[in-house]
């Protein structure tokens, strides 16, 4: 299994570029065109990203996350959501690596093949950092006023998580 | 943000830790766009080739009974098209790394027509990139046997059926909070 993991990229590259040759394309000049286009993109995403990482790292160290770990506690007992991955879920749309590092600390205490090790690993993998998405996509299509777009994302989120606490007590 | 956070670090005592990570986060910010620059380079090169080859053209019609439910307006847009195909093709492979190019060429695509607002489309591709619909969750799996799982991959079917779910209920909402929002500023 790992190792078909690690084919698909090279296997994705080669097919494309063989793709190419066969179609006729200057498959050099077009990958150099496409990927000035992506600078161009990383230059409009740039300020925004600043931004919004400047904003989640502090809302992180003021301590605000912990407020509302002991706030929702209840609501999770409730969810039947063991109480203990709830710092995951709420770090987890905000940052990428930050989701890693609390959900890994789960597996190594709880140990990865637990109850809480095995919703902590689902929650990881049936989820997003929805806030980086949000930014960078929007950011990128100069989008000013995203309407619904974050209240439909978090939705999507708060369903995947209760989605991985009642799917791991099905199938364990 | 900003302002709950200085709410919570003057409550909190926690004032020069938040002035600490205000400077850390912004530097955080530039690392992450310079480590993305090579990815989205490379991939947004690759989707080109792609492009000019003829491939998105075909990879477009195979998905079109599922996207031209999700992106109806789209529907005969073959910009758009290609580009939203490439990117849940991306997805499933667990390739997030070029996900996040070609998701962002059809956000442009998609974008053309509206300034500055979401139009509904677009609210439809951010949500279904937030919640993650890839086969293979490598990264997890990865953390898992480091961890000491005796089956790293034991849990695929609870995380495919978690994400289903999860995209569901993101579409759901995106098609129920649209007509709401259209009511509220068309009425």
């Amino acid at each position: 299994m790992e190792r078909i993991t690690a084919a698909v990229v090279p296997a994705v590259l080669a097919l494309t570029a063989l793709l190419g040759l066969w179609r006729g394309v200057d498959v050099y000049q077009a990958l150099l065109d496409g990927a000035r286009d992506g600078l161009q993109i990383l230059l409009r995403i740039l300020p925004n990203l600043i931004c919004l990482m400047t904003a989640i790292s502090m809302l992180r160290a003021s301590g605000f996350l912990g407020w509302v770990c002991a706030a929702a506690e209840p609501l999770l007992r409730l969810a039947g959501i063991p109480p203990q991955t709830i710092a995951l879920m709420i770090i987890r749309p905000l940052s990428g690596s930050g989701a890693l590092g609390v959900g890994s600390e789960l597996m190594r205490t709880y140990g990865p093949d637990s109850l809480v090790g095995r919703t902590a690993a689902v929650m990881l993998g049936s989820t997003e950092t929805t806030f980086y998405t949000i930014g960078v996509y929007f950011a990128a299509a100069g989008i000013q006023k995203t309407r619904y777009a974050v209240a439909a994302a978090l939705i999507a989120d708060i369903a995947g998580f209760l989605a991985s606490a009642w799917a791991v007590r099905l199938f364990f | 943000m900003v302002a709950l956070s200085l709410l919570f670090a003057v409550g909190n005592g926690t004032l020069q830790e938040v002035s600490a990570a205000a400077v850390q986060g912004a530097s955080d910010g530039v690392e992450l766009c310079i480590s993305m620059a090579g990815t989205l380079c490379l991939w947004s090169g690759v989707m080109e080739v792609l492009r000019r080859g003829g491939a998105l053209r075909a990879l477009s019609a195979a998905l079109r009974p599922v996207l031209s439910l999700l992106y109806p307006e789209f529907r005969k847009n073959e910009e758009v098209m290609g580009a939203v195909s490439a990117n849940v093709s991306a997805n499933l492979l667990g390739l997030g790394n070029a996900a996040t190019p070609f998701g962002i060429k059809a956000a442009c695509a998609m974008a053309k027509h509206c300034s500055g607002t979401a139009s509904d489309a677009l609210c439809m591709l951010v949500v279904c990139n937030t919640a993650s619909i890839q086969l293979i969750p490598t990264t997890v799996a990865a953390v898992r046997a480091s961890a000491g799982s005796a089956a790293p991959l034991d849990i695929l079917p609870a995380v495919w059926l978690a994400s289903a779910l999860s995209v569901t209920a993101g579409i759901l909402a995106v098609k129920v909070l649209s007509g709401i929002w259209r009511d509220k500023w068309n009425a």
